[in-house]
């Protein structure tokens, strides 16, 4: 895709450029590929659009681990749907990210060779069939509470990629709900089953949001820029005050002594999470890291003669159309 | 993308393709999942000639204080029925 | 949050209305039906296989929406079918050895790289074309409803396989390459697709000959080799016996997979 490059210039300040972009985030409006924006902006975006979308595309690794071993043909049909939607997820996101001048074959080497990051919570295995509806309540859930305030994120080809997959993404975590909400009412082993997944589950999840705001650097400029909305521990909080009684209605137990109701602050009271465990998942060394990765590559390099020949296909049938529009005058 | 017979096609995102034929295809396999549409056209980026942005200001200046194109300008018959 | 429209909500048929309509299987329908499931039901728990491993991104949501339209058929027939016994789409699925489980053997058999997966489903497709558009008059009304809205949908996966066909057929060397072997990989397991099925019998009217669908076949797919630079097989034909519950040495751990998980609970709902 060419789009005209936004003035990416850094050593060439354009004021007016600079004064539309500061007026265009006062008022609250949406900005567009085409015009000026500050290099950190553009970096920043393409960074969080482009991580995102490879979140979406290895995400799509623990759910499809279960597509052939789904334990009945309605729950088969679901997964299959829903990983299908990650894909196009990200490819949403991908075309988001392009219209800042980085091209998909770039980013997807990124990720391919390990240099871009993804979503650390894609790094945790998933050996149980409960393990499905624990991504669905949990891990969807979060990410919901994320992404539903980028719907109204400043950059408007982002916006817009997340209005798309957080209206098709909510039935991700209802699915998930339920898949728990059949385990819990069922047999003593699929209970156990459940309780054993949300227990492995819990704390990623509330991971997700993001380091506490006083160890999240980026966030303030992210927030001044508008394209964050709230702050990780505000989007925390308003999780866990979801999740409490959500687990009553399943039956599970958040595996968390600290959860309790504070009528002082009118939210629910929770435990610290282990950060270091966070921040080794991040840095590469989680359960499933290199094996994530390796299958992405190898999908991709198995595929390189595919592609090869489809573009080869169109080159020549592009001459071909060219040789005979040349006969014809 | 057309979402019904009736409505005018709506821009509903890129995507990636080889050549034309495949475009259509994955833009029926990518945008139409959830039954969103009941036609499709696919153009290439390169195809597309847009208005310059830059000069935006002047493109689209012209019509600013041009009120009396609009009905709300024509107040004195606010009470003049099936007008 | 809003929620999607409900556009998507149709009159189509599906397991879940075949479920809610009640209507009995006859006992013969249903072992045809039966056949005509697990057909279905083995390509698309292959295909399902490609999901996050296709050569492109847009490949996996292809693959995933065919795998889709193919697990909705064999949801709808094995519903039907498990009418019959008063059992549900999951008994059959997941409770039956292989044995008796009555695919025709081309669906078993391997997804091998993209070419040969595109071989099969090409041959796959026009075949149940050509099936379900015989089916779509069938006498019985189900199994009618059923393949008439299967049709549109498989019209649109043979569109896919052929696109394939002429890019490998005719893009590099190297694909050429593959894709011909992708083909003579299938092409022994096409005739049996024609043969006589044994579940068949004794319902003329409601069921299809499978003899003849091969003009038909024949006509579309031939051509579509040709054109794509490549050359249509001779292999001899396998031995086949897929309508009988006898399998090639692919379907038993396909089907060690897909009921794992089901078996080991089998006093489980899901």
């Amino acid at each position: 895709m060419s789009v005209r490059a936004a003035n990416t210039d850094e050593g060439t300040v354009d004021e007016a450029g600079a004064a539309r972009f500061a007026e265009l985030l006062a008022n609250e409006q949406r900005v567009e590929p085409t015009d000026w924006m500050p290099e950190g902006y553009r970096k920043t975006l393409i960074r969080q659009i482009s991580q995102h979308a490879h979140s979406e595309i290895i995400g799509m690794q623990p759910e499809g681990n279960w597509i052939t071993r789904a334990p009945s043909l309605k729950r088969k049909a679901i997964l299959m749907a829903k990983v299908q939607d990650e894909a196009g997820h990200g490819l949403y996101l991908y075309s988001a990210a392009q219209t800042l001048g980085i091209d998909r074959e770039t980013m997807f080497d990124q990720l391919i060779t390990g240099a871009a990051k993804y979503s650390s919570i894609f790094n945790y295995p998933t050996p149980t069939w409960a393990d499905m509806g624990s991504i669905g309540w949990l891990v969807d859930g979060a990410a919901i509470c994320n992404q539903v305030p980028l719907c109204r994120a400043s950059y408007g080809p982002y916006g817009r990629a997340m209005v798309r997959i957080c209206k098709e993404e909510s039935f991700h975590q209802r699915q998930g709900f339920e898949i728990l909400l059949h385990l819990m009412r069922g047999t003593e082993a699929q209970r156990a089953m459940a309780q054993e997944s949300v227990n492995r589950w819990y704390a990623p999840a509330l991971m997700m949001f993001g380091p506490p705001d006083d160890d999240s650097p980026n966030s303030r400029q992210s927030m001044a820029w508008n394209i964050k909305r709230f702050s990780n521990d505000d989007l925390r909080q308003r999780f866990v005050d979801m999740l409490v009684p959500q687990a009553e209605i399943l039956g599970v137990t958040l595996p968390d002594p600290h959860i309790k109701w504070n009528e002082e602050r009118g939210h629910f009271d929770f435990g610290d999470l282990d950060w270091t465990e966070f921040h080794e998942v991040l840095a590469g060394n989680g359960p499933a890291n290199t094996i994530r990765v390796a299958r992405r590559r190898e999908a991709h390099e198995d595929g390189a003669w595919v592609r090869e020949a489809a573009r080869a296909y169109a080159d020549a049938r592009a001459a071909e159309a060219g040789a005979s529009q040349k006969i014809a005058s | 993308m057309r979402s019904s017979r009736g409505l005018s096609h709506v821009h509903a995102g890129s995507l990636h393709a080889p050549d034309e034929t495949m475009a259509v295809r994955n833009a029926r396999d990518l945008y139409t999942r959830r039954a969103e549409g009941v036609s499709i056209w696919v153009v290439p980026a390169s195809a597309i000639t847009a208005s310059d942005p830059d000069a935006r200001g002047a493109f689209f200046e012209s019509p600013q204080g041009k009120e009396y194109r609009h009905a709300t300008y024509y107040t004195e018959s606010d009470a003049v029925p099936h007008l | 949050m809003t929620h999607t429209s409900n556009r998507t909500i149709s009159d189509a048929v599906t397991a879940e209305t075949i479920a809610t309509a009640g209507e009995v299987a006859p006992e013969a329908v249903a072992r045809y039906a039966v056949g005509l499931g697990d057909d279905a039901l083995i390509l698309a728990q292959r295909l399902g296989a490609w999901i996050a491993h296709a050569p492109e991104l847009e490949e996996d949501v292809a693959l995933g929406n065919i795998a889709l339209d193919q697990l909705g058929h064999a949801r709808s027939f094995l519903t039907y079918a498990s009418s019959a016994w008063g059992k549900t789409e999951d008994d059959l699925a997941y409770f039956r050895d292989e044995s008796e489980f009555f695919n025709r053997q081309l669906f078993e058999q391997p997804n091998g790289d993209f070419a040969q997966t595109i071989a099969r489903q090409l041959v796959a497709s026009v075949y149940f074309d050509g099936l379900y558009r015989a089916l779509s008059l069938s006498a019985d009304p189900t199994l009618a409803a059923i393949a008439a809205k299967a049709v549109k949908e498989v019209d649109y996966h043979v569109d896919h396989s052929v696109q394939w066909l002429l890019r490998l057929g005719l893009g590099t060397e190297i694909s050429n390459e593959r894709m011909q072997r992708g083909l003579d990989a299938v092409w022994p397991f096409v005739a049996e697709l024609f043969s006589v099925d044994p579940l068949s019998e004794n319902l003329a009217g409601i069921a299809v000959d499978p003899a003849s669908l091969q003009a038909d076949f024949d006509r579309v797919v031939l051509p579509a080799i040709v054109d794509a630079g490549l050359t249509v097989p001779t292999a001899p034909a396998a031995r086949g016996g897929g309508r009988s519950g006898v399998h090639t040495e692919y379907l038993g751990p396909l089907l060690a997979e897909m009921q794992v998980l089901a078996r080991a609970h089998p006093e489980a709902t899901w």
